[in-house]
């Protein structure tokens, strides 16, 4: 198994995280859709965990992939948090577009 | 001893304190014998220690506890009973009895009852420590409270805006006099090391100092005297001071107050026995003041403004007994013009009480009928004043007159005469003016006329036997009589045995005595032919011709300040309000405020609650701190 996950040269794994993590960047700062921002975030969280990972293998040191887990289960207790306020927002404004939830504007 | 001593001051404080905070609840009746009692208390106690004295006795010398001990700088709360504070000691609890209990009567219903027997104990413990203090800080601290409680009383009837500015008036001069005398006494440290006046005196001839340091000493303490006791160039709060209740008025002109400036230079006659310029300054000032106050009592119109003038005149002549060196002239004139001046000012209490608050002596005249008891003292004592020959002004003035031809020659000896001759005439004119002729009042007056009651005659009476035989404390030697110059002796262990007098021949002091009483009787003659017999009344300001129009103005002195003093820092003032309170302070924190406020406004445009915006700040920095690093 850790054989196959070396077939590929290490730097196509960092251009893909890469890649995943400036998608999730650009649609968390561009999206109006607070469900499409939440799951931006977590493209962001896997292109990291992705990277982990690789190195992980690459270094035979099982320490990144425990970490892998953790930032698993914390994403998905933020996933359903997130969700969670976000089913409230909707149903006290029945919108879940952010440029129109600026309550705390100066 | 010393708790006699000690109770002197404190009895009357006592009596204010007790007064002050619980007055308003007592009947007039307790306030009033509270207060005259606790003085009484006080003068017999000080009658006490003068008999321990005059048998002989050593100055008693007691002191209470360290007042200020910081390093070498040490001062005692300290008493000295030597002759000369025993002396002040006298006269401040006996003639200040006397007004006391002549207050219990002219006081009597006034709503401020109590709070005026409150002033008028602390106003007798002010003067107490005053006189009674060992160093020159408890005299300091007695000064002060003199010159408070001056003010307290002088606007005592607080509710009228033109006391009140009375009252400030005479603070503020005061205190310009108190600069002086606090610069004296720092001096006096820095040359002596000490402010007892044992250490001070015994150290003066050791040191050898500069003559310059001794007068600039001399002279500073001077200004402090200047201010109190209402010499030029800062007599004009004295008449102002009038304002107060009448007693006051003869509290603060004969016991009190005005004599300390008298008591600061006879206490510290050894300084400025060796600071002559010092001394001249002291008898020139005097002459000068005796002379233009006695001109402007002439032409003044109200009864109490003349006898302030008369005080501020015969406060000169005793400045020129001091600056002859004859300290305990000027002693004797104290406290036969206490006699006199406080009769003189419970005779015009008197007289305004029976005409209901009328002070202008152009509407009372012929009121010796109807008020007996007050025309006879006041009779008596404007003889005294006058220096009519075997009264007691007469023995002291004459003192003075001696000493003044002795000390520096007939020309000056002429100008205090005139000085004396001027009382008379302003004085005679005062008692024909308001006692002689008809009564010039409205009708309401006339029917109200009435004698004040006993406790205000009988003081007035006691005063007038001591108006009359106050001069055999003091008799000429040239009488040959035993007990002649018994006050001197009696002084001459405070204050020197310099009596330039005794230099005279027998012959010249006759004839100086002569001329001077002559002096004095022509001008009462001339005053009661023109007042007492032709009747004139003093006319009005418009009438008077262009040099009396000068002095019924005082010589322009309040106009003189008012143009030199008080326009310009007034003008100095607003211009610091408008450029530099209004315009720099408040500009620049004001600006603080405003400047904080724009940029809050302009911020506060981030905070635009979108945040996508946020997000975008934070990628950007995160960026930026990755490309700083990177690079």
């Amino acid at each position: 198994m850790l054989d196959v996950v070396k077939t590929v040269p290490i730097d196509y794994y960092l251009w893909l995280s890469c890649a995943l993590f400036c998608i999730g960047v650009f649609g968390v700062l561009i999206r109006r859709n607070a469900l499409v921002v939440l799951m931006c975030v977590e493209l962001m969280l896997n292109a990291v965990n992705l990277l982990l990972a690789a190195f992980s293998t690459y270094l035979s040191d099982a320490q990144g992939q425990i970490l892998v887990f953790f930032i698993m289960v914390v994403a998905a207790a933020e996933a359903a948090v997130g969700l969670g306020i976000l089913v409230m927002i909707f149903r006290n404004t029945h919108t879940t577009d952010i440029y129109l939830l600026d309550k705390l504007r100066g | 001893m010393d708790i006699l001593i000690t109770l002197i001051p404190f009895l009357p404080l006592l009596g204010a304190a007790v007064n002050g905070l619980v007055g308003a609840r007592l009947p007039e009746r307790v306030v009033g014998w509270l207060g005259s009692g606790a003085v009484l208390v006080s003068f017999l106690l000080s009658l006490y220690l003068f008999a321990h004295l005059h048998g002989g006795a050593e100055p008693v010398r007691t002191t209470l506890y360290p007042f200020i001990a910081v390093d070498s700088f040490h001062v005692d709360f300290a008493f000295l009973v030597d002759p000369l504070s025993v002396w002040m000691m006298l006269i401040v609890t006996g003639v200040g009895l006397l007004i006391h209990v002549y207050s219990i009567g002219y006081m009597h219903g006034d709503a401020g009852f109590w709070r005026f027997f409150a002033y008028l104990n602390l106003f007798i413990f002010s003067m107490l420590l005053l006189v009674m203090g060992d160093n020159l800080v408890m005299l300091f601290f007695g000064w002060e409270g003199v010159g408070l409680c001056s003010y307290l009383l002088i606007g005592f009837w607080y509710d009228n805006r033109a006391y009140g500015k009375a009252a400030r008036k005479a603070f503020v001069m005061n205190r310009i006099g108190d600069l002086g005398l606090l610069l004296g006494l720092f001096l006096i440290f820095a040359v002596f090391d000490s402010f007892a006046y044992a250490d001070i005196f015994a150290r003066l001839p050791v040191l050898r100092l500069d003559p310059a340091v001794l007068t600039a000493v001399g002279l500073l303490l001077f200004v402090g005297a200047v201010g109190k006791s209402a010499q030029i160039p800062l007599f004009t709060w004295l008449p102002d001071a009038m304002a107060g209740p009448t007693p006051v008025s003869a509290l603060i002109h004969a016991a009190t107050m005005v004599t300390a400036g008298i008591y600061l230079v006879a206490r510290c006659h050894p300084l400025f026995s060796l600071a002559p310029t010092a001394l001249e300054v002291v008898a020139f000032i005097g002459l000068l003041t005796s002379l233009v106050a006695g001109l402007i009592a002439l032409r003044q119109n109200d009864i109490k403004k003349v006898l302030a003038y008369s005080t501020v005149s015969q406060l000169g002549l005793m400045f020129l007994a001091l600056g002859m060196g004859a300290y305990a002239a000027a002693m004797f004139h104290v406290t036969t013009h206490a006699f006199f001046k406080a009769l003189l000012f419970l005779g015009a209490g008197s007289v305004i009480h029976a005409l209901g608050g009328e002070q202008d002596i152009r509407h009372m005249g012929g009121l010796r009928r109807a008020l007996p008891v007050t025309y006879w003292t006041f009779l008596l004592a404007t003889l005294a004043i006058s220096g009519v020959p075997l009264l007691s002004g007469f023995f002291s003035k004459d003192e003075i007159l001696a000493n003044t031809f002795a000390g520096v020659g007939v020309g000056w000896w002429v100008l205090a005469a005139l000085g004396g001759g001027l009382t008379a005439l302003y004085m005679s004119r005062l008692l024909f003016v308001t006692f002689f002729g008809t009564f010039r009042g409205t009708e309401e007056q006339r029917a109200d006329l009435h004698e004040s009651p006993h406790v205000m005659t009988v003081p007035l009476i006691i005063l007038a036997v001591l108006s009359v035989a106050g001069g055999l404390l003091n008799l000429p030697h040239l009488l040959h009589v035993p007990g002649a110059e018994w006050l001197a002796h009696f002084l001459s262990p405070s204050v020197g045995e310099s009596r330039p007098a005794h230099l005279l021949s027998a012959q010249t002091e006759w004839l100086l005595m002569g001329a001077a009483s002559l002096l004095a009787l022509s001008a009462i003659a001339w005053a009661y032919w023109a007042y007492g017999v032709r009747q004139r009344v003093p006319q009005d300001e418009a009438q008077l011709s262009a040099v009396e129009r000068v002095f019924a103005s005082k010589f322009y002195f309040d106009e003189f300040y008012d143009w030199a003093i008080v326009r310009p820092v007034e003008r100095l003032s607003q211009l610091l309000h408008y450029y530099a309170d209004v315009w720099a302070i408040d500009g620049f924190v004001n600006g603080i405020g405003s400047a904080v406020q724009r940029i809050g406004t302009e911020f506060r445009r981030l905070q635009n609650g979108n945040i996508e915006y946020y997000l975008l700040g934070m990628v950007v920095g995160a960026v930026l701190l990755f490309l700083s690093l990177w690079l």
